[in-house]
């Protein structure tokens, strides 16, 4: 079915082609999807008696902008950068993580609890001490989801997806009830964290040193899957389990690393959020980041460099949610738009056979001037 | 009554909406479609039911939106799972996200208002008679007598008619049933949808039964409580009923506990229901180590007519 659209006075012209031996899935689906979803939500906008332009522009002013709105937009693509890597390396090679909200919270009260039980660290220790141990509660919180899947055969979704609720109800807990500042005239929030046990920040932006956290895993975790024996392992598992299988590796092992990891990372962000924005631990902490994660990996098609990208824009997405506000809208907003361009994205996944591209006319066709 | 009576009763009261909610998804799972978009169904179904409730008061109105609600996202899965072979964990994902954002849009203008709608008991006085049994069926809410009468149509439909050895056969290998000359895909779009209708369904009856009162996010969890049960349920109507109740005891011991004994910090005892979830689920697999877990086949493959298996 080739089709050639000649572009009026270049000497190029648009192929269209079908590629049915395509596995993999071709750019622009990934952009048309964003663009389906924005105008689909926008119907559902203009049937509840609102101008979808108006809310747009609104929320595309909000988060890009004003230096103010970018910054609030970086600061929010941290934790989904965090989360959204470490979902992508489970769902790399099809464990399904969508445990990931819990699994920042859990990270967040670790943080918080050096705070409260070592108070009087210095700024090197005390910031280390809060990393480890939003890694480590992360991680134990992804084991959790692990265990069961590897030797009781439980499907991964619903087990991440309940300890996001035990995860909520635990913080809930803490910051009602022993960890609430005494001084903070009943707000559910742990005491203020001193400045040695915040993040530092850029300048006098919102932007703190997450952000390099951040992409530092992101490098990471690129160099180790392109050259590291562990990377050659999960690319095998992502291309054909059986064949993995067949080649020695243990995959329920494997499994268990991945979700370490995966938790661990969600830790990490929940440990950044804590000690980078809110500079305590407070009830709703996480406007549903997890969540957003797995449209973040999605839209990366869990291509670490892609992350980058798309956590800036979910992030933008988030900010604009909390723009709309102003004029009477739900920040919930943003998650319709989310879980729009999560179906359109997977929707699209159907037409990834059909390709174009733009070439040269060949010499004896190209027009002259 | 005595204790064991009420907290019985009350156990079966909490577990209707689970139960018509695993329902649904029995039915889109013996198709062969994961419908994992049963918490947003569910919660579209909610916000449907209050809104209509709060604007004209009437409730059969508010089952009928919530169960368009519920049927057109059902089109939407059965849409993107059969006709463009999505990954249907991703397709049962977006949906719930969307349907989360989409509720809370939806019912956020008339937050606040209480609709006067509800769902009445059904009152059997003759059987307060009987001790025990009958003071537990005396006094039920109409919905879960539905819900009751539903599990046995079901039942019936899936086990003893034509249309349900073909819905098993479409589960469990649709080539064959193709071959038999079963229309497949009708078969799955028709199923999956119904299966939504009742998750609308079931999020109504949360407003209609429970709280008369919206707010986000409002099934907390239970559409993926009831992705557990079709699993613990074995795929089975019938089972679904005593899952269902067992996992409405734990949510109904909780509340009681609260009240009976007040030094256990209410968050505790609200886990309760999601730690028991993965605790059963794990008793399951443990359980299914030696046998078939009563899955259907072909759970979660697309079925594309022109490939060969």
């Amino acid at each position: 079915m080739d089709k050639h659209l000649r572009i009026p006075g270049t000497q190029f012209r648009i192929r269209f082609f079908k590629d049915t031996s395509a596995t993999n899935t071709p750019w622009w689906i990934a952009i048309a999807s964003v663009i389906c979803a924005f105008i689909f939500s926008g119907v559902f906008i203009a049937l509840n008696g609102n101008d979808p332009f108006l809310v747009y522009g609104k929320m595309l002013g909000g988060a890009f902008g004003s230096s103010y709105g970018f910054g609030e937009t970086l600061v929010k693509a941290i934790p989904l950068l965090l989360c959204g890597l470490g979902v992508s390396i489970a769902y790399k090679i099809a464990i399904w993580n969508i445990g990931a909200e819990g699994q920042l919270v859990m990270g967040a009260i670790a943080a918080t609890a050096v705070t409260i039980y070592f108070p009087g660290l210095g700024q090197l220790s005390s910031l280390s001490l809060m990393v480890l141990f939003g890694f480590a509660a992360g991680a134990f919180w992804g084991l959790l989801t692990a265990i069961p899947r590897v030797y009781f055969q439980v499907n991964e979704l619903i087990t991440s997806l309940m300890l996001n609720y035990v995860a909520l109800l635990l913080l809930d807990y803490v910051v009602f009830d022993p960890w609430k500042d005494p001084k903070g005239y009943n707000f559910p929030g742990s005491p203020m964290f001193t400045s040695a046990q915040e993040l530092p920040v850029f300048g006098d932006s919102r932007l703190h040193y997450g952000i390099l956290i951040a992409l530092a895993a992101v490098c990471i975790y690129a160099a180790l899957v392109k050259y590291s024996n562990w990377g050659y392992k999960l690319r095998l598992l992502a291309a054909n389990p059986n064949a993995a299988r067949y080649a020695g590796i243990a995959v329920n092992r494997q499994i268990i690393i991945v979700m370490l990891v995966s938790g661990g990372l969600a830790g990490l962000a929940g440990m950044a959020e804590v000690s980078g924005v809110a500079h305590r631990l407070m009830y709703g902490l996480s406007p549903g980041y997890g969540y957003t994660a797995i449209i973040v990996a999605w839209l990366a098609k869990l291509n670490p460099w892609g992350l980058i990208v798309s956590s800036v824009l979910c992030g933008g997405v988030i900010v604009g949610g909390y723009s709309v506000q102003l004029i009477g809208l739900p920040a919930s907003m943003s998650m319709i738009i989310q879980g729009a361009i999560l179906f359109f994205l997977i929707g699209g996944e159907a037409l990834k056979a059909y390709r174009f591209a733009i070439v040269r006319l060949p010499s004896n066709l190209q027009e002259s001037g | 009554m005595d204790f064991f009576a009420t907290l019985i009763v009350s156990a079966i009261a909490a577990g209707m909406p689970l139960l018509i909610a695993t329902l649904g998804g029995i039915l889109a799972e013996r198709a062969g479609v994961i419908n994992l978009g049963i918490e947003g169904m569910m919660l579209l179904g909610a916000v449907m039911a209050y809104i209509l409730g709060v604007t004209t008061g009437s409730t059969a109105l508010s089952i009928v939106f919530a169960m368009l609600a519920g049927g057109s996202l059902g089109l939407l899965l059965s849409f993107l799972s059969v006709t463009l072979r999505a990954n249907q964990i991703v397709a049962g994902l977006g949906i719930t996200l969307f349907s989360t954002g989409l509720s809370s849009y939806l019912g956020k203008p008339y937050g606040g208002s209480q609709p006067d709608i509800s769902i009445p008991d059904i009152e059997f006085p003759w059987l307060e008679a009987i001790p025990f049994v009958g003071q537990i069926f005396a006094d039920l809410n109409a919905m879960v007598w539905a819900s009751f009468v539903l599990v046995a149509l079901l039942h019936i439909f899936i086990f003893y008619t034509p249309w349900g050895l073909h819905l098993r056969a479409v589960g469990d290998s649709p080539s064959t049933a193709d071959a038999a000359g079963i229309p497949v895909y009708r078969y799955q779009y028709f199923m999956v949808t119904l299966g939504a209708m009742l998750c609308g369904l079931a999020g109504a009856s949360l407003i209609l039964v429970y709280t008369p009162s919206w707010n986000d996010g409002l099934t907390s969890g239970r559409g993926w409580i009831a992705v557990a049960l079709i699993i613990f349920a074995r795929w089975n109507p019938i089972r679904a009923v005593f899952c269902a109740c067992l996992f409405g005891f734990f949510e109904a011991l909780g509340f009681k506990l609260q009240l009976y004994d007040n030094t256990i910090p209410p968050y505790f005892l609200k886990m309760m229901p999601y730690i028991t979830t993965i605790l059963v689920l794990m008793f399951v697999g443990w359980r299914n180590r030696k046998r078939p877990s009563g899955k259907p086949e072909s759970l979660g493959i697309p079925y594309i007519r022109e490939q060969r298996i």
